[in-house]
């Protein structure tokens, strides 16, 4: 190759580069300036002091942030910490772990289920996974909370079977939040599961029977080692949203049962505290962030995973 | 005679399975069919009527809310899906280039954010530029959908064209057509299925949203979903079943375009 010709090549390369920048530019930009962009200013409003009414004094303080782990009693002056927000963070770590295991314990035999299949049967039953993942996120609470308030129809049922005599108090607690949860998030559990389990090799699984394994055995020691990455991405594909849920605990857990999501809305509502609510979504961005990365190191390996 | 032995099944995983497809759709069958309850109850069925949905069509914002709701759906997912056809382009079938995993992260970014804390950012930065501006349109609802969409139009778009032989644009090229004529011709015929199914997607996406547009949303923008959450407060009547029934009927149809658009996108390969 001659110099000019090299000199012409990269010339075309350059310009190649720079309209690839510039068809790409719109979508960059707006969702710098609409979604990543604002997050600084999150950033920014948790180093500074609470205003009065709301929105923020443009002074530097540590306050959003000690506030988040500790408070300070106001009569004299000791620091504890932070009972109400520290207790939340937990409360919501743990409904969301627990909606996780919830959601693999079902969602692994479903997925296992529509895998062994025959293949032209496979997309009507991935199909009925995907509609309700598909209806509006409020329409699936609400049908939940139809479903178990006092005179709803688990209460009937429960009633009429003669198991309890009178209806039981279910919504409005944990465990119409973890109902809610997992209702919600199990389609995202089964669908990453299913893109694992298709393509298993079940020359393996017959190589485990002919070896005298029995059923347990080749699940545990042979399926559930070769479909991990899949668990890993339905696990974290479910925790993420889980632990940042805003809607389900609103409409399912009444007004006293909180999670991260209504505890930072509440800053930024009747609290008054916008410093602290954006300490505390921060907070939430660094946790799930640490479970994306956990989810690219673990899930990414071998490339298929999620759907 | 024995059954033979299936290495397939495991004890157990077709009744969990079962119990699984049962549990996703017992809410929402129940919910649809007290819809059509005469009665007021929502839980004690009086007969089979459309009162509910004669009531809902009649109630002034229920449907000022659900164009509203059309309208802003409508004009993000146009817009989100136009630049997202252009990222894709940019991002796809080339050798690899500096900032590529950068665009492509950052054109991701807004699936891995929480949804209530892009919310809070909205509402801080907005606000602010209410005052500034004193414009409080539907403008801010609009660009805040348009950004959460973008990834949702592109995912498809990309993974079509990443099935796209680049040797029809090079033979047109070769012929001495225009780049945009390139485009005009081979690239956008042929990408098609991906853009609807982007379009399809994002419209979906934004005519769900609840948690971003409760926090953006001035007085009197209320969309279906934000409706039916202050709804969802108050004493309920059938008529947020019939209401969600609707709506419910639509995700679908859309749904069902979408899996099948993208199943003869699977097809072309």
């Amino acid at each position: 190759m001659t110099e000019r010709t090299r000199q012409a090549a990269s010339a075309a390369q350059r310009q190649e580069t720079i309209n690839r920048w510039l068809l790409s530019t719109p979508a960059l930009a707006l969702i710098a300036i609409a979604s990543v962009g604002p997050l600084l200013i999150v950033l920014l409003y948790s180093v500074l002091a609470p205003g009065s009414y709301g929105d923020v004094k443009w002074e530097f303080s540590g306050q959003g942030w000690f506030n988040v782990f500790f408070s300070r009693d106001i009569f004299d002056d000791t620091v504890s910490l932070a009972d109400a927000h520290v207790t939340i963070l937990w409360r919501s770590a743990k409904l969301a772990i627990i909606t996780t295991v919830l959601c693999l314990i079902v969602g692994f035999p479903t997925a296992y289920f529509i895998a062994s299949r025959a293949p032209h049967n496979r997309s009507i039953w991935l199909f009925l996974i995907t509609i309700p993942f598909w209806t509006n996120m409020l329409i699936r609470g609400f049908a939940i909370q139809e479903m178990i308030r006092n005179e709803g129809l688990a209460n009937t049922i429960l009633i009429k079977l003669g198991i309890i005599s009178a209806p039981i108090q279910m919504l409005y607690t944990d465990f119409a939040i973890l109902l809610g949860m997992v209702y919600v998030h199990l389609p995202l559990m089964v669908l990453p599961l299913y893109a694992s389990l298709e393509k298993l090799d079940f020359r393996l699984v017959e190589a485990g029977y002919d070896l005298y394994a029995t059923r347990l055995k080749v699940l545990w020691r042979i399926i559930i080692p070769l479909v991990k990455p899949g668990i890993i991405a339905g696990s974290i594909l479910v925790f993420i949203p889980a632990l940042s849920s805003y809607v389900i605990p609103r409409i399912l857990g009444g007004g006293k049962n909180l999670m991260v999501g209504n505890l930072i809305e509440l800053q930024f509502g009747q609290g008054r505290n916008w410093p602290l609510g954006a300490a505390l979504s921060i907070t939430l961005v660094i946790i799930v962030l640490f479970a994306m990365l956990y989810y690219v190191k673990n899930a990414g390996k071998t490339g298929g995973g999620h759907a | 005679m024995r059954k033979r032995f299936d290495i397939r099944v495991q004890p157990g995983f077709a009744t969990i399975a079962m119990l699984c497809f049962f549990i996703l759709y017992v809410p929402i069958f129940t919910l649809v069919v007290y819809a059509f309850n005469s009665g007021i109850s929502i839980a004690r069925w009086e007969g089979f009527s459309f009162r509910w949905f004669v009531a809902a069509w009649n109630n002034n914002l229920v449907i000022e809310a659900a164009i509203r709701s059309v309208q802003i759906a409508a004009i993000a997912a146009v817009i989100a899906t136009a630049v997202a056809t252009l990222a894709a382009i940019a991002t796809t079938r080339t050798a690899g280039y500096r900032g590529l995993t950068f665009k492509y992260s950052f054109i991701n970014m807004p699936l891995m954010v929480p949804e209530i804390v892009t919310a809070v950012a909205l509402l801080i930065l907005f606000s602010r530029i209410k005052v500034w501006t004193g414009y409080s349109g539907l403008g801010y609802l609009i660009l805040a959908h348009t950004a959460f969409c973008i990834p949702f139009a592109y995912l498809p778009i990309r993974a079509r064209l990443e099935n796209m032989d680049l040797a029809l644009e090079r033979a047109a090229a070769d012929l001495y057509a225009t780049p945009f004529k390139v485009f005009r011709y081979i690239t956008l015929p042929l990408l098609w299925p991906g853009i609807l199914a982007g379009l399809m997607l994002a419209f979906v996406i934004s005519l769900d949203d609840i948690v971003i547009t409760e926090f953006v949303k001035s007085a009197g923008q209320e969309t279906l979903p934000t409706y039916m959450l202050g709804q969802l407060r108050r004493a309920i009547t059938p008529e947020m079943n019939a209401i969600s029934t609707v709506f419910l009927l639509l995700s679908l149809a859309i749904v069902t375009i979408f899996f099948f658009l993208s199943r003869s996108n699977e097809k072309s390969e």
